[in-house]
């Protein structure tokens, strides 16, 4: 079991190895550096110089790898180009909005899609099934920019209920954000719940049909006790992880959300950074990014682990 | 003589059964919808050139931000431009792109994840080690990066996206290989002496083509919304072209007092992607696929 653990979070580890060598070599593949992309025009002469030497890039590409790499591991992204400051000084405001926001939307969301899920499967093809079915089907394929724009357009300018546009700097305080994050917590608790919603709608179908689930029934057992003591616990376990994928996916989902409200968290700063073409602070990102893609599965699956008896003896899945 | 029968009856065999595919997709309410929508696009992006009333890129400053009338439809957006005719033209490019994008999607998934699903041992730990952390950035960033470093023409977007939305078609096709790999007609194709090629294409491609045809039709709808993502954000195909996700972009900041513009492209955008994920889901049905467990990968 631990065995298991340790293994499962050693494949992960590799993965954030290997995605640091493709930030790294994509970056230096594509053509122009980080100084000749971000200095455009101006790269020669003196600024030019300068550029390379400070983000040393007059040294080998291996060693700078190595450089950056361990710098990394210690927590240090290096410098960012167009903010002329360290990038975790650029990072920090960034992610707390960021995570303000997600975690909002995943309390909102995750309770909401295992309710609606039941109410679906429990009342298969009837008229909540179809109703909510159809509204799911509508959000989850509509993409984000035009539920976004969709609900400024109906809430903040038909309505006038609440501001279109989030107008706060990134280094908001708590309560200031949260006044201002309802429709974008909104537009993207939509589409996760969807996902979601209807994963455990077919899940508890799935479980529902089962033998155990049916002999139940001829035990006679009252019809919610059967659903909240054999069929919930059951139907809910393999949804862990199509949360964590949920909520993995939402992390590109969120860029534009955040791009359509103005919100100053990390999807706004990736559209930045490579607006202003500032590679360091875009290979900052895409380790970040993939470090919370990486741990979000692989905390789902050691949940999965830990909850299911039944997979302890199995082969971790690939 | 007797080959050619046998080969005539196969053709045949094939037509009647695509057919009987479309008739059991098309026996529901959402598949019917789903394939009338998407027809319906694929017939409009054919004949828009033809039928547009005005000239989608002619500017005018005396006609702009026209609420909807006789001589302008749809309106005409911030630079005078005839909304109708920009709206109709929209879909062409998005199709072309993601149509061409898919099949590159589909090709270089499916073949590299059926390889690695039979090939199995070393190969097939660093690919899927690969692919995971390829799977691991967010497309969307590493979309931005290839195509701010290298272009947004059509040329780079279609391999780019192809690129991107294939490597979660390099699992489902290793899963789908791995189911078929231990049954009995593979072994003894082995025993036979077929070559690994010739194993993948007579006997494990017909296996787990269904497969993979049902995720490349998902990858679809997903790669156009990655696709109109893109073009929202300014980073994609760009202007005059007409395109629907460009266009909401430029008129989403007055959508106050002209959100005709802005309606115009949105029930475009989203009625095709809707019908093609009606289609694909009634696809799957009638191969007898659940996808509805799947999340988006």
């Amino acid at each position: 079991m631990l065995l298991l653990i340790l293994k499962r979070i050693g494949l992960g580890l590799i993965t954030l190895f290997i995605v640091s060598l493709i930030t790294f070599v994509g970056v230096e593949v594509l053509p122009g550096d980080a100084c000749t992309t971000y200095l455009e025009r101006e790269a020669y002469g003196a600024a030019l110089d300068a550029c390379i030497k400070r983000l040393g890039l007059n040294v080998p590409a291996y060693e700078r790898y190595l450089d950056w790499a361990s710098n990394v591991v210690r927590g240090d992204f290096g410098y960012s180009l167009s903010g002329e400051m360290p990038i975790n000084e650029v990072l920090g405001p960034r992610v707390k909005n960021s995570l303000v926001l997600a975690s909002v939307s995943i309390l909102i969301g995750i309770p909401l899609a295992i309710v609606l899920g039941i109410i679906t499967a429990l009342w298969r093809d009837k008229l909540p099934d179809i109703m909510i079915s159809t509204i799911t089907i509508f959000s989850m394929t509509i993409p984000e920019f035009i539920s976004a724009t969709l609900l400024i357009l109906i809430v903040a300018i038909w309505l006038g209920w609440l501001p279109g546009i989030v107008i706060i700097p990134s280094d908001a305080t708590f309560y200031e954000l949260l006044s201002n994050i309802i429709l974008p917590v909104v537009a993207i608790s939509m589409i996760m719940t969807a996902h979601m919603a209807r994963m455990v709608r077919s899940s508890v179908i799935q479980v529902m049909a089962s033998d155990y689930v049916q002999m139940a029934i001829l035990k006679g057992v009252p019809y919610w006790k059967m659903v909240f003591r054999h069929v919930l616990p059951n139907a809910l376990l393999p949804a862990i992880n199509v949360v964590a994928l949920t909520i993995a996916w939402l992390l590109g989902g969120v860029v534009v959300t955040e791009v359509v409200f103005n919100y100053p968290g990390l999807g706004r700063l990736v559209i930045e950074s490579i607006s202003n073409r500032d590679l360091p602070v875009v290979q900052a990102l895409a380790i970040i990014l993939a470090s919370i893609y990486v741990g979000i599965n692989l905390i789902a699956d050691l949940m999965t682990l830990m909850l299911n008896p039944r997979l302890k003896s199995l082969q971790i899945r690939k | 003589m007797e080959n050619n029968l046998i080969t005539e009856d196969k053709q045949k065999n094939k037509l009647e059964k695509a057919f009987e595919i479309l008739k059991t997709m098309a026996s529901k309410p959402s598949g019917l919808i789903g394939l009338t929508i998407v027809l319906f696009h694929i017939v409009l992006a054919l004949i828009s050139p033809y039928i547009a009333p005005y000239d989608y890129k002619a500017i005018s400053p005396n006609t702009m931000l026209l609420a909807p009338s006789a001589e302008h439809w749809f309106g005409t957006d911030s630079l005078g431009r005839d909304v109708f005719t920009r709206t109709i033209l929209g879909g062409r490019t998005a199709l072309t792109v993601t149509f061409f994008g898919s099949l590159i999607a589909l090709l270089w998934g499916g073949l590299l994840g059926i390889f690695c699903g039979l090939v199995g041992g070393k190969i097939d730990d660093v690919v899927m080690r690969v692919v995971d952390a390829f799977l691991s950035i967010p497309w969307i960033l590493a979309m931005l990066l290839i195509v701010s470093l290298l272009g947004t023409s059509t040329e780079v977007l279609i391999p780019a996206l192809g690129f991107f939305y294939g490597k979660g078609i390099v699992r489902v096709a290793r899963a789908a290989t791995h189911d078929v790999i231990a049954k009995d007609f593979i072994v003894s194709a082995r025993a036979r002496g077929h070559s690994n090629m010739s194993i993948i294409w007579n006997e494990i491609i017909p296996n787990v083509r269904d497969a993979i045809l049902v995720e490349g039709a998902m990858r679809w709808s997903w790669m156009l919304l990655g696709f109109s993502s893109l073009s929202f954000l300014g980073f994609g195909v760009s202007p005059p072209t007409p395109d629907w996700g460009l266009m909401i972009s430029n008129a989403r900041g007055l959508m106050s007092f002209a959100y005709w513009s802005v309606i115009a492209p949105i029930v475009g955008l989203s009625s095709l992607i809707i019908g093609i994920n009606l289609t694909a889901d009634a696809f799957a049905k009638a191969l007898g696929i659940d996808r509805s467990t799947k999340a988006p990968v």
